[in-house]
């Protein structure tokens, strides 16, 4: 899928990086602890997240990740999206909650990549 | 690159503006992916010394990082003049973590850094003194 399809998946909002949605994604990972995601990420190229911070951006950017969705609607500052404008990483938000924006992406196809149990 | 060419890189750490953690391991990524370095290397580099700044801001009160490009290896040096680490064999085991709640809160404090960091790194030694500080060197081979 894209991070098109993702947006209208999880009747999501583009924040910026709009022109970089075209981009294929094959797995993604939730988590508001960067620290685990820094430790069990491999090769996803998504982030689900409920934390609003530039650490968020600069996670994505250090795992080469194309894409951020906040969740329960929360909303980046200015800095934020500046900083994933200039790291070409994806930013939106959607109202849905962690759990249940997962759950449709995985319906859809999207898997949680290298964790040995898929 | 030449066998004796060598690019050094310094960068001061501000300890006391979580916001800007990490802008020293993004241009350090950057640097390495103008210079065509493997992306798997670059990687690694990148999320090593990630890991070494959040620590130095988080734990250390700032510090300071020399990465210096070689044409087969990449090695960081973080040192700091935080309080050092007391145990540091504890401080490696994966969930160690003496992290504050507001650390947390931030997204950070799972005790997971130091380890990452020695997955990531082909060679990795911590120097710490108590009250004195501590200095981190990792090497990626290229
Ligand atoms: N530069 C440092 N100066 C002083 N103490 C440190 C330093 N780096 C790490 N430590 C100590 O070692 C512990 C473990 O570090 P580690 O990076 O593994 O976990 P963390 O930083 O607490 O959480 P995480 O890295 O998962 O966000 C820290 O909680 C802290 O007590
Ligand atoms: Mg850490």
């Amino acid at each position: 899928m894209t991070v098109r399809d993702i947006q209208e998946i999880l009747h999501a909002t583009v924040i910026s990086g709009e022109e970089h949605t075209d981009r294929e994604v094959h797995t993604a990972c939730g988590s508001d602890m960067m620290s685990d995601v820094l430790a069990f990420v491999k090769d996803q190229s998504v982030l689900l997240t409920g934390l609003v911070n530039p650490q968020v951006v600069r996670t994505a950017d250090m795992m080469d990740m194309v894409c951020i969705v906040f969740v329960r609607g929360k909303q980046p500052d200015e800095a934020i999206v500046r900083l994933a404008e200039s790291r070409d990483i994806v930013l939106m938000n959607t109202n849905l909650r962690m759990f249940t924006a997962c759950g449709l992406l995985y319906d859809r196809g999207l898997r949680g990549g290298n964790d040995g149990n898929e | 690159m030449a066998m004796s060419d060598e690019i050094r890189l310094r960068f001061e750490i501000s300890g006391d503006d979580f916001t800007r953690a990490g802008e020293a391991s993004s241009s350090v990524k950057k640097e390495l992916k103008k210079l065509g370095i493997d992306p798997q290397a670059v990687r690694k580099v990148a999320i090593a010394m990630y890991e070494g700044e959040i620590n130095m801001v988080i734990h250390a009160n700032g510090g300071a990082i020399d990465v210096v490009i070689h044409p087969d290896c990449i090695d960081m040096i973080l040192k700091d003049n935080g309080p050092g680490i007391e145990n540091v064999a504890l401080a490696m085991q994966e969930g160690y973590s003496t992290a504050p709640d507001n650390v947390r809160s931030l997204g950070f404090g799972a005790g997971m850094g130091l380890p990452n960091m020695k997955k990531y790194t082909d060679e990795m030694q911590i120097e710490t003194e108590r009250g004195v500080g501590t200095t981190v060197t990792m090497k990626v081979h290229i």
